[in-house]
């Protein structure tokens, strides 16, 4: 009898054991998230400092705005309209009240507070999570006052980066061909400024022709052409020490050069009697190898984040196409095989993508496929773009943009585009002057 | 005597695994029988606010009585009973709670521990400041009430206790739910396990009591950093969405709930 107990308790546990109802959830929304940057907090002599020394009414509230613009621009964030907080900058930096947060239908909160300490420029910043009501983030950072623009910048990456779970890209710099003049007589002039187009500075002073300036991965290097002689020749620019040298002295053209992953090479194209091929050189010694021997024209080299892999574009299938070879110019394949020409391909930072200039009956696209060849995907299309440039990690290009003149050759203009792998955020950059060719560098802070 | 013992403990664990694969499929059977999924449909509509749905639900149910004490005797109609008002505690309480806790500044200079954090509830311990403490007094003390009111309502359903899962609709209304509130992180890695699965306790009104990342040692994997993240974008949407879209009965059905969220799909595609 008790056996027969025991049998029909043992059938109902399993039974149990069954119950837990599992819901798969497949699907979200990709809509930004909405965020609240609290004005950073100030006591009253930290701001008449600041105002002496920067010229700035609120220095908190500047920052905030550097934060919001940032996170807004990615096109991931949608921050809330100031006016709507309920909470003052001072109380919600030291302990928010969480349900007036949310109930702005905030999900994550900014706050922070600035001080003027011994001549400089202290920022502290928190990041909350209004729903779990709790606290995902602190920092600090100290710096000279004139710094304050970056500090908006890093804040805003390290909230990017705790809340998508990749680095952000705010505090970088974008080096570009500032244009100026008719187009049958361009002045061209490198430029720097910050992604978000302040703190504009020219490098060159316009005498020569200048090309496809590129950031190198590691450290603020430059390499860019310029027209030495009617030749264009590759140079290198320390833009910390203004220092510039041609790199090497060729007897034919260099061009489109790119940095190695690591910083220590140049990889380039040579042309040498109507051929032109692929070339390394090492930085610190000085030896150049040919890595891409063949009749046809390959150009536009760009290496892997590995620098295991090149991809580059070639014309030895007839018309111009993206191929990829290993490092050392062995198993060459190639990996476009759509409708059209390709050219400009960019290897991503993140390894998983390589992006490319698609020209299509007479449109240009800029699109991203994968290392392999699949999965092409053409981000926008226009009259005429090329050259697009990732961000540091990897989610935006930015690229120049065209326009077309009249029938009196007027009307034309160049600018700087960027575009995030969605295809959903493209915006313009604005600039002091035309622009084109850009080049993004790597995080100033890491 | 031995020899005995022995073939009696293998037959009886052979039939313990039988039951226990056969027996719950068995048992889903009459649950998914058509008058109980007709039911569910005017739950729903009752949910997008068409008119006529409590009506519907009214005459569909008697038919079905009436359709089942002619098709079978052995399957009775459900006991359905309302849960009572006043078994849900009060959110004000709550709130009066947390705003007594003191304000103490916190040291910024400490800095991000999410290098340490183990699982949810580990961090709350990690940050050990005054406001964090806070929440986790609020948590105990909602937990322990909410525990006290569901073990009456737990007594209350006891006849209309039943195993199956959701069914298509309920489970349904739930994740249409959800996907509006999940916002998924864009930055997440294409070609890595994107699944978090979460363990709810819910109250019989859909409102949270405990979320539970099951496999939440992975947040300390190196390599592994976006899975923290997309297991907070998973929290935030189970806490944005609350009171989740339940069925208003079979409360011991689904007051455990298991959410798999997996972004692979919204990613790649």
């Amino acid at each position: 009898m008790i056996l027969r107990y025991l049998i029909i308790l043992l059938i109902l546990l399993p039974i149990k054991a069954f119950a837990v109802i599992e819901v798969d959830i497949t699907r979200g929304n990709l809509n930004p998230l909405p965020v609240a940057i609290s004005p950073l907090d100030i006591d009253k002599n930290s701001k008449d400092n600041f105002k002496r020394i920067l010229k700035k009414e609120n220095i908190g509230v500047e920052i905030s705005i550097i934060v919001e613009n940032n996170l807004k621009q990615s096109g991931l964030f949608d921050p809330l309209n100031k006016d709507a907080f309920l909470q003052k900058p001072d109380i919600a930096n030291l302990k928010p009240r969480f349900e007036d947060w949310n109930l702005i239908k905030a999900q994550a909160l900014v706050t922070g507070k600035v001080t003027f300490i011994d001549e400089k420029l202290r920022v502290e910043f928190r990041l909350w999570d209004v729903l779990a009501g709790k606290e995902m983030m602190a920092l600090a950072f100290t710096t000279v006052p004139s710094n304050w623009r970056r500090v908006g910048h890093i804040i805003a990456d390290k909230v990017y980066e705790r809340l998508t779970g990749e680095k952000g890209y705010f505090d970088t710099r974008i080096i570009y061909i500032s244009e100026k003049g008719p187009k049958t007589n361009r002045i061209k002039k490198l430029a720097i400024m910050d992604q978000d187009g302040f703190n504009n500075k020219f490098l060159t002073l316009g005498n020569e022709l200048v090309l496809t300036p590129r950031f190198s991965p590691t450290n603020q290097m430059v390499t860019y052409l310029s027209y030495f002689r009617n030749l264009p020749r590759v140079y290198l620019l320390d833009i910390e020490t203004g220092m510039q040298e041609v790199v090497g002295d060729f007897p034919g053209m260099t061009f489109a050069p790119r940095f190695s992953p690591d910083g220590k090479k140049i990889i380039m194209s040579f042309a040498k009697d109507g051929n032109s091929d692929i070339y390394t050189m090492d930085l610190e010694n000085r030896i150049v190898e040919r890595i891409s021997n063949h009749p046809s024209i390959d150009t536009s080299p760009s290496y892997s984040p590995d620098g295991k892999y090149i991809t580059f574009n070639s014309d030895r299938s007839g018309y111009q196409q993206i191929y990829v070879m290993s490092s050392n110019g062995k198993n060459v394949k190639r990996i476009s095989f759509g409708n059209g020409l390709y050219g400009t391909p960019v290897w991503s930072p993140r390894g998983d993508l390589i992006a490319f200039t698609k020209l299509h009956k007479g449109k240009f696209y800029i699109g991203v496929m994968r290392t392999d060849g699949t999965g092409e995907r053409l981000l926008t299309e226009n009259f005429y773009q090329e050259a697009p440039s990732w961000s540091p990690n990897g989610r935006v290009l930015i690229f120049y943009r065209e326009t077309k003149t009249n029938a009196k050759g007027e009307g034309f203009s160049a600018k700087l585009w960027s575009i995030d792998l969605t295809g959903y955020n493209e915006k313009m950059i604005e600039t002091e002057t035309d622009a084109s060719d850009p080049s993004w560098s790597s995080l100033l802070s890491n | 005597m031995n020899r005995n013992i022995i073939i009696s403990f293998g037959f009886h664990t052979l039939l313990v695994i039988i039951t226990a694969m056969s027996l719950p499929f068995l048992a889903k059977k009459p649950i998914d029988l058509p008058p109980i999924v007709s039911v569910e449909l005017i739950q729903i509509t009752d949910k997008t606010n068409i008119p006529f749905a409590p009506k519907a639900k009214k005459i569909i149910e008697k038919v079905k009585e009436k359709e089942k004490k002619l098709v079978s005797e052995q399957a009775p109609p459900k006991a359905v009973k309302k849960i009572k008002p006043d078994a849900i505690p009060l959110p004000d309480e709550k709130i009066e709670k947390v705003k007594k806790i003191k304000d103490k500044k916190q040291n910024p200079e400490k800095v991000d521990t999410e290098v340490k954090q183990v699982s949810e509830f580990e961090k709350k311990e990690l940050f050990d400041t005054n406001s964090i403490a806070a929440l986790i007094d609020k948590s105990k003390v909602e937990s322990a009430e909410t525990n006290k009111k569901l073990d009456k309502i737990t007594q209350d359903q006891d006849k209309s206790i039943d195993f199956g899962g959701l069914s298509l609709s309920e489970e349904d209304a739930l994740k249409a739910q959800i996907f509006g509130c999940w916002s998924i992180p864009l930055g997440l890695p294409y070609n890595e396990n994107l699944l978090v699965r979460i363990k709810l306790q819910l109250k019989p009104d859909g409102s949270i009591i405990r979320t539970e990342i099951i496999d939440h040692a992975r947040m300390n994997k190196p390599g592994q950093r976006f899975y923290k993240v997309l297991a907070e974008s998973a929290l935030r949407a189970i806490k944005l969405c609350q009171p989740l879209r339940v069925p208003s009965k079979g409360y011991e059905r689904w007051k455990e709930l298991q959410l798999n969220f997996d972004a692979r799909d919204m990613l790649e595609g």
